[in-house]
């Protein structure tokens, strides 16, 4: 083999691993038909990349502990007996998540698939669970599109959406007085989708956006993106990256000096564990929208505890969605007295909720959008810090009603 | 005008880190004949070490500077003898595999231990802040990656043109059929290479640690660009990967700025480019593209 080919062969491979060649398949579930009498949830998500600490296995994890409090609650009066929690890996890509829906579906028995990071990836799940007429309870994908434009009969969006971050944050930062703002985005549904929710908010909010930015996804160096956000002097920056990304360009936005040019930097997506990962000094003072805080009230701390003691660390919001999710999704079928798929959506529509995640949360009929109340948060200096993960204060709550879009807004037509 | 220079700067820092990485890579395939693809995994282990050592033992970057291109070093000596050697005999491709598999092993290893959201690093305050260059303002950090690389790409060049050692080390890279047939025996240079090869890497992951996320995942697309890079500055040229980092960093920092959606395409596009124009590389010898 010459050499040329092997350098060819080499920068190939390596994009092959940037993709993730490590072939898919999470944990084999029961396999075989669906059976009577037994109930099947699916974690679908990211078990290995960059999701996995804010959802990943610890999201399975959360949904054992919600099959487990439902078993608790009804013990032998519960409608079914056997409730088997699958997971699968689907490596952030739309087309593992395409396939791996389908055959969760239609081979392993799975009556609701959870969680689905990724935009991409969860409106092909959304569409998966049309096709099959199976439920699709998203917690972790935020584009709109799953209750707008691509919206279905079973599919619904439990925690968050990119108007619930924009409007939190574009809306606040820009009404305390950032006007002038330039936003940096990752070019992909989910970036494009922020970038224009982002936008909506601050011009409806009276501010103007000079410019947006479209950046490759993943990247690392994004020092020349910061100049040319910067060069514009506008009194925000938004960034609407995620994961490794964000803590890339928080990174070097520290070091560019734009802050004490009097910029102030406004995160789109931010969970904990960022802000956990980069150290609690380098996000100090950032404003950001969170669906849900674990130290917000003394009943999240409670089921926080629980999730610490399960697995050593303390949940995101998405951890604490995917048990509100599957504990709702039982108390559904419980009143239906059947997983019928048709039966459990018209239980859940309509449904007025309060539980751990949800506060004044109501299932929209409308778009299967779950709308509750949302916060904009503040992270603490490190001085403030009390205790581990003390990273959060609440600065405001934003009621269910405007935290969301009206349902008439979204687009949607269920079918 | 002020602009410009500064997108140059940034591109010539964040060239910094190709520059250094491609000359180890450059280094082990001109000795080994090996394409070393775990060099990423050895850039993400520089910056995980570093800030591993500032965790628990409390050192500082200066400190890391110095201790994560010996223990790479260590590490690169520990992977040639257990490893490498034993495939160095059969086709090149083994030892692409071998590295291949070992960087899917380094990567989930780093995931198990420090999970993917990444590790926090604190810059000493020495480098904090910026300097004002002639209405230029560039974080003062920046400016010192650059020049610390461009510093050690000019001490590896003196030991490389004055030392015997070098002076082997660059007939066997650039000249190979004739340093074996003026009897040069290249191999027991082989493991220390290697090693060094490593720990260039290994210093690229350290400097990297403060301005980048340090995540096991960030020698993976880091890596893609490395092959880039070499491949534009001429296989089997040390100089070529040097002049071949720089100028990759300038392409992407241009093209951030003024083609933003376009930026990392660009660096491909003339890698391209150069194989139609030159096959061999701006640097490459003729042989190479046999």
């Amino acid at each position: 083999m010459t050499s040329k080919r092997m350098w060819a062969g080499a920068s190939a491979m390596s994009a092959v691993l940037l993709l993730g060649a490590c072939g898919g398949g999470g944990p084999g579930g029961s396999g075989g038909d669906f059976s009577g009498g037994k109930l099947v949830l699916a974690v679908l998500n990211d078990q290995s990349g960059v999701y996995k600490d804010a959802s990943g296995p610890n999201s399975v994890k959360a949904v054992k502990m919600a099959v487990a409090d439902f078993q608790k609650k009804y013990g032998d009066k519960a409608v079914v007996d056997k409730i088997e929690v699958t997971s699968t890996d689907h490596q952030n890509k739309p087309d593992i998540a395409n396939t791996k829906a389908s055959e969760l579906y239609e081979r392993r028995g799975a009556d609701v698939i959870l969680d689905v990071p990724t935009s991409s990836a969860a409106l092909a799940v959304a569409n998966q669970a049309k096709k099959n007429k199976k439920l699709f309870l998203d917690v972790s994908a935020a584009t709109t599109a799953l209750t707008g434009a691509q919206c279905n009969k079973y599919t619904f969006q439990w925690a968050y959406n990119t108007y619930m971050l924009a409007n939190g944050t574009g809306t606040t930062v820009t009404e305390k007085g950032g006007k002038k703002w330039n936003i940096i985005y990752p070019d992909y549904e989910f970036g494009q989708n922020m970038s224009k929710s982002f936008s909506d908010a601050v011009t409806k909010a009276g501010g103007t956006v000079q410019g947006t930015i479209p950046t490759p996804f993943p990247n690392e160096n994004f020092a020349t993106f910061l100049t040319k956000a910067g060069s514009t002097d506008p009194d925000v920056i938004g960034t609407m990256q995620a994961g490794g990304d964000l803590i890339n360009l928080v990174k070097q936005f520290n070091e560019s000096g734009l802050k004490e040019k009097g910029i102030e930097l406004a995160v789109g997506l931010m969970l904990i564990t960022d802000i956990h990962s980069l150290g609690v000094d380098q996000f100090a003072d950032t404003m950001f929208t969170d669906a849900w805080y674990w130290n917000m009230d003394p009943e999240a701390r409670a089921w926080a505890d629980r999730f610490l003691a399960e697995t050593g660390t303390r949940p995101t919001f998405e951890h604490a969605g995917n048990y509100s999710a599957a504990l709702q999704y039982l108390e559904a079928v419980q009143e239906a007295g059947t997983d019928d798929a048709d039966a459990v959506v018209a239980k859940l529509e309509g449904k007025k909720i309060n539980d751990v995640f949800l506060r004044n949360g109501e299932v929209r009929a409308k778009d299967h959008s779950v709308v509750h109340d949302a916060y904009l948060v503040r992270v603490k200096k490190p001085s403030e810090v009390k205790e581990d993960w003390d990273y959060e204060e609440i600065v405001a709550t934003i009621p269910a009603a405007k935290a969301f879009a009206p349902a008439e807004a979204s687009g949607c037509t269920l079918s | 005008m002020s602009a410009v220079l500064q997108y140059a700067v940034q591109g010539l820092a964040a060239g910094s880190f190709y520059a250094l990485a491609a000359l180890g890579l450059a280094i082990i395939f001109g000795v080994l004949g090996v394409v070393n693809f775990a060099h990423g995994a050895f850039y993400m282990l520089g910056a995980v070490g570093a800030a591993v050592l500032l965790d628990t033992l409390g050192l500082s970057l200066w400190w890391a500077l110095l201790a994560v291109p010996v223990l790479m070093f260590g590490f690169g000596v520990v992977v040639e003898r257990l490893l490498v050697q034993w495939l160095l005999r059969l086709d090149p491709l083994y030892n692409f595999l071998l590295t291949f598999g070992l960087t899917l092993v380094l990567v989930e290893l780093v995931k198990q231990k420090y999970g993917v959201s990444g590790l926090p690093y604190r810059l000493p305050g020495a480098l904090q802040g910026r300097v004002d260059l002639g209405g230029v303002v560039l974080p003062r950090y920046q400016l010192f990656v650059l020049l610390a690389s461009v510093a050690i790409c000019v001490l590896v060049w003196l030991v490389m043109t004055r030392s015997r050692v070098g002076m082997i080390v660059r007939a066997a890279t650039e000249k190979p059929e004739l340093a074996r047939a003026l009897g040069i025996n290249v191999g027991r240079w082989v493991t220390p290479v290697f090693g060094f090869g490593v720990a260039l890497a290994g210093l690229a992951g350290v400097l990297a640690a403060p301005f980048r996320a340090i995540t096991a995942d960030m020698g993976n697309n880091f890596a893609i660009i490395l092959f880039a890079v070499v491949v534009i500055g001429g296989l089997g040229s040390i100089v070529g990967a040097v002049i071949a980092g720089f100028l990759v960093g300038l392409v992407e920092a241009f093209g951030q700025a003024y083609a933003p959606t376009f930026a990392q395409i660009l660096i491909f596009v003339l890698m391209a480019l150069i194989i139609l124009v030159r096959p061999a590389g701006l640097f490459g010898r003729k042989e190479a593209t046999a």
